[in-house]
């Protein structure tokens, strides 16, 4: 049995070992990804939601359940896959086109020196550092640096894009730059992401599928589809359909901390697109 | 020459200057005798009168030293890799390596002479080794384990091996800590070849011409010879300092 969709957790459980006993973080967790669709999990904080990108990176092997990716069971970390972090984790000895590039050193992509270097160019161009190829990161800001981390996820080409909370330690403008940065980059070379993140602007800014996981141990407790068309300009976020989305989705939350129950709805009366996710 | 470099040239040379034109001072005004305290200009003619001695006294000490040191930068290294990368390694090996560096090593010295008896260059170099390799192995293993967990992963999600997560991030992020542990070994290892010298004295070295001024109460000798050991630890203090530039050079900020 194989899977249709470019990532799919199948009933995933996991629990960490400690001294005190097994900690399950995950319980029967299933989400569906279509190819060159853009995921945003969000979830109370410890539930278990940077252990879902060690899982679709094959850094780590669930307890039980499965972990498809285009197609094939992971089991071990594979080159079809970029992942950024909320520490940009640049190398300090590098320049920022040696970091972008280093991807390049251990994932063979066919290509020649001088279109590695012009591929690396070509996307910090894009990401708008361009004149910045030869500082070291330490000359850069907080901002600057995450652009950078981005490029070094994407210089390979890859297939899948996991973001494990990028832009979480930025301020509020860096941070609104970066999300239309990632709409650019989509646009022009499409890749599946998976997005973790605290912040439920940008999950239903830069999201098709916003996924809410339950408290520790987490399940997909809710699912919504952002169907915001065409380009989104950050005015999308403040139309009463945004603002109500948001709204059901701080209810998600609210319910996933054992804050609010499940019944209460978040706006009187008003029934919503969204669909229980599986699960739940 | 910029003012910059006039400044790192002049300053220290001042400086020197002025400490021993307080010490001529301190021992003319006083009127110490030199068996109690040499002065500055007591020291130019023992250099001038023994200064084939001292050169070939130096290299004695020079190259045992250096010896010491390299094995002491490779087995330091290595171990620090394994503590680095292994928690039972550190754990087990931690308290033994502390109650090792914690013995004075002048103690050791008449233990290596006896067991190594006459192999004078062995044991020379066995103490400076020993004496050196400690802030190595421990600034080392510190510079592995705590690797932030997310270096190794942006690697380690596309498949890199264990070698070249070693060789690409993990070594040449260790490079500051390993460069500030070489200032402090290089003068140790320097102490440990002196050691030897003195504490079993072989007739070589350095610590061999300190002791035979000693012998023959040549008081301005003695001194002489302070001179030329902190004038070699001054120069591969700077060595180290040089390759530090080369290889570790990143980690300096731009002065602002």
């Amino acid at each position: 049995m194989t899977s249709p969709f470019q990532i799919e957790l199948r009933d995933v459980t996991h629990a960490y070992r400690t001294d005190a006993g097994p900690l399950p973080v995950l319980d029967k967790l299933s989400i569906r990804m279509e190819k060159n669709s853009f995921t945003a999990v969000v979830g109370p904080s410890g539930c278990g939601k940077s252990t879902l990108t060690r899982l679709v990176s094959g850094l780590m092997r669930p307890d039980e359940g499965e972990v498809w990716l285009s197609g094939q069971r992971v089991t071990s970390p594979r080159p079809t896959v970029g992942m950024a972090f909320q520490n940009p984790v640049l190398l300090e000895w590098r320049t920022i086109l040696q970091n972008v590039m280093l991807p390049l050193e251990i994932v063979s992509t066919g290509m020649s020196k001088s279109e590695q270097v012009d591929r690396a160019m070509g996307l910090l161009k894009l990401v708008g550092l361009e004149g910045f190829e030869e500082k070291r990161p330490s000359e850069l800001s907080g901002g600057m640096r995450q652009r950078a981390s981005l490029c070094r996820s994407l210089v390979h080409n890859p297939e899948v894009l996991i973001l494990d909370e990028p832009f979480g330690a930025l301020d509020a403008f860096t941070r609104e730059d970066l999300w239309q940065t990632m709409h650019d980059l989509r646009e022009i070379e499409p890749f599946t992401c998976l997005l973790i993140t605290h912040d439920l602007r940008e999950s239903v800014f830069l999201a098709d599928q916003v996924v809410v996981m339950s408290g520790r141990p987490a399940h997909a407790q809710y699912t919504m589809d952002v169907d915001i068309s065409g380009k989104r300009t950050l005015d999308d976020l403040y139309t009463p359909k945004a603002v109500e989305m948001l709204a059901i989705l701080r209810h998600q939350i609210q319910v996933a901390q054992g804050r609010a129950s499940s019944v209460d709805a978040p706006l009187d009366g008003h029934p919503t697109k969204a669909e229980i996710g599986a699960g739940a | 020459m910029n003012s910059a470099t006039l400044r790192k040239i002049a300053a220290p040379v001042i400086t020197i200057v002025a400490v021993l034109a307080i010490w001529e001072f301190l021992v003319w005004f006083y009127q110490l005798p030199n068996f109690r305290m040499a002065s500055p200009s007591d020291l130019i003619p023992a250099f001038v009168r023994y200064w084939d001695l001292f050169l070939i006294k130096s290299w004695e000490t020079l190259w045992r030293t250096v010896v010491g040191l390299g094995l002491a930068v490779v087995f330091g290294t290595l171990l620090g890799m394994v503590m680095g990368f292994s928690r039972i390694a550190r754990e087990g090996l931690y308290p033994l390596l502390v109650g090792f560096n914690a013995i004075p090593k002048a103690t050791v010295v008449p233990i290596v002479a006896l067991m190594f008896v006459g192999q004078h260059d062995f044991n020379t170099i066995l103490i400076a080794f020993m004496i050196s390799f400690f802030p190595i192995a421990v600034s080392v293993s510190i510079g592995l384990s705590t690797l932030e967990p997310e270096y190794r992963d942006i690697l380690r999600s596309l498949g890199a091996s264990n070698f070249t997560i070693f060789w690409k991030i993990a070594l040449p992020k260790t490079l500051p800590e390993f460069f500030g542990a070489l200032k402090v070994a290089v003068t140790l290892a320097f102490i440990g070849t002196n050691l030897m010298e003195i504490v079993s004295p072989h007739g070589r070295g350095l610590g061999d011409l300190f002791d035979s001024g000693r012998i023959s109460a040549d008081y301005p000798l003695m001194f002489a010879v302070l001179f030329a050991l902190a004038a070699l630890g001054i120069f591969l203090f700077y060595i180290v300092v040089f390759l530090e530039r080369i290889f570790a050079g990143w980690a300096e900020r731009a002065p602002n």
